[in-house]
């Protein structure tokens, strides 16, 4: 089954995140590599996302007409997606394993993609 | 050495390399590099040696902690219906649908919801599985703790809001108390050496020993202090007693475990004067190590009362205000306690509070007596 890992963080995670020593840094970065690593053979894809402020919003209306063009992400939330990895996994178990062992804090939403 | 942390294992490796050697060699030639040959060949049965052992211990721990597979799966359903990814209120209406057989009516009027909800919820969690892909599977031996953890939750959950709604029982309501119990036994007969479920079973059989003296003729709940004692199952007492016994022997304490030891401190006094407090005590402080929860504090504050003082207990639940402002049971024991110390002005608002929280009609018939008196 395909799922999309969504890496989120709410402003607190993001300034917790930017008060992080070069060093601190470093480390949480080697983690989050390590990460991948580990589970390559799992992962189809991956990015890490510049923050919400760099995102641009297409919003199409139900009946129809121009879409509107905004500045900003699209959710209200305090929450903002800062990466995603694509995953091809047997069950959800496994993609909560995968989530249950991330190591760059905040929420990892699992969404089971659309099979096709 | 580096890949094998035992020198034996590293000698045996080095060994089967060089019985490799000898046989290829005079075949294939000697190798133009005979030491990165054999450095190679040997790494190599290491990393196989080690990937096999990593099985082999696997295997073990299965055996450490059997599960008895029931042959209708069973096990996997309770698993399936209790999976951390269905909500809550889901996995119980699951279990209780597809575990327990009861119907969706005989659900909804348990739990004082109407039958359209329970249909939906079981719906909506179906949907939920299909479209996630939870596995109908048993857990590995090594995320075992937690999920059998969350089903003991379930289950206590359930045990919990049968055992308080009984008191307006009609006679044809499924015994919700009776079908979580039975849940539990099935969980010791599946997992022997779990202590776990043992500790759970042992508090409900603890809870039911005493469900006689619980309601009074009229109907009325009776507090724990003012319980007739003779009239609690003295066997089914000893039956649990035994059962905490034999989960101890397992040596891995738990907080079902300490639930059940605390119960059975209430249920070994043969009067509420005679309670052996300090040890009750000593359980709640060994219960916070596994999670220091706020209703745990709160009950822990009334063995507090009874070892230290009032004001002791007092200023320990003030600091569960905030927390536990929505629970009936904190304003009920801040109230209890603040009558005690005089503030009978803060009491009564406190029982009041309480009144507004709870639905539950015996608990509400109990606050407004206590408010009159």
């Amino acid at each position: 089954m395909k799922y999309v890992l969504l890496f989120c963080g709410t402003p607190e995670d993001a300034a917790a995140f930017e008060a992080l020593t070069p060093e601190a840094l470093r480390q949480r970065y080697g983690e989050v590599g390590r990460w991948f690593q580990e589970h390559a053979a799992k992962i189809l894809y991956s990015d890490q996302l510049q923050p919400p402020t760099t995102a641009t919003t297409v919003r199409h209306a139900w009946a129809g007409g121009e879409p509107v063009v905004t500045d900003g992400p699209f959710m209200e939330a305090k929450e903002g997606i800062g990466g995603y990895a694509s995953i091809e996994v047997a069950d959800l178990d496994e993609a909560l394993r995968m989530a249950r062992t991330w190591p760059g804090r905040g929420t990892v939403e699992i969404r089971p993609a659309v099979a096709r | 050495m580096r890949i094998l942390d035992d020198f034996s294992a590293a000698e045996e490796i080095v060994q089967d390399a060089l019985l490799i050697a000898l046989e290829q060699w005079p075949r294939a030639g000697i190798p133009d590099s005979p030491r990165a040959w054999l450095q190679t060949v040997a790494r190599r049965r290491a990393i196989d040696r080690v990937r096999r052992e990593a099985r082999y211990r696997e295997k073990l721990a299965e055996l450490d902690r059997p599960i008895l597979q029931q042959p209708d799966n069973r096990l996997e359903l309770i698993f399936l219906c209790c999976h951390p990814a269905l909500a809550p209120e889901a996995q119980i209406a699951l279990t209780l649908r597809a575990v327990c057989g009861m119907t969706t009516r005989e659900i909804a009027s348990a739990f004082l919801v109407s039958e359209s909800t329970v249909a939906q919820r079981i719906l909506r969690a179906r949907k939920k599985i299909g479209a996630a892909g939870i596995p109908y599977a048993l857990p590995r031996a090594d995320e075992l703790d937690g999920r059998l953890g969350q089903v003991l939750a379930v289950l206590y959950l359930l045990f919990n809001e049968g055992y308080l709604t009984s008191g307006g029982a009609s006679a044809d309501r499924r015994d919700v108390v009776q079908d979580a119990a039975w849940l539990a036994a099935l969980l010791t007969s599946l997992f022997p050496l779990e202590p776990e479920p043992m500790g759970l079973l042992a508090l409900m059989r603890l809870h039911m020993a005493r469900a006689s003296a619980r309601f009074d003729a009229a109907g009325e709940l009776v507090l724990l202090r003012d319980q007739d004692r003779r009239r609690w199952d003295q066997r089914a007492i000893g039956e649990a007693i035994a059962l905490i016994s034999r989960a101890a022997a397992l040596h891995r304490p738990g907080p079902y475990q300490l639930q059940a030891a605390i119960a059975a401190c209430h249920a070994e006094a043969s009067a509420w004067q005679t309670t052996d407090w300090p040890q009750i005590l000593i359980l709640y402080d060994l219960l916070m190590r596994h999670g220091p929860s706020p209703v745990v504090r709160l009950n822990r504050a009334v063995a507090l009362r009874h070892v230290v003082s009032a004001e002791a207990a007092l200023s320990e639940v003030q600091t569960l205000a905030a927390e536990l402002d929505g629970y009936h049971l904190f304003h009920a024991i801040y109230a209890d306690l603040l009558v005690e110390v005089g503030q009978h002005e803060l009491a009564r608002a406190a029982e009041l509070r309480a009144l507004t929280l709870t639905h539950n009609p015996a608990e509400q018939s109990l606050l407004r007596r206590r408010m009159v008196s």
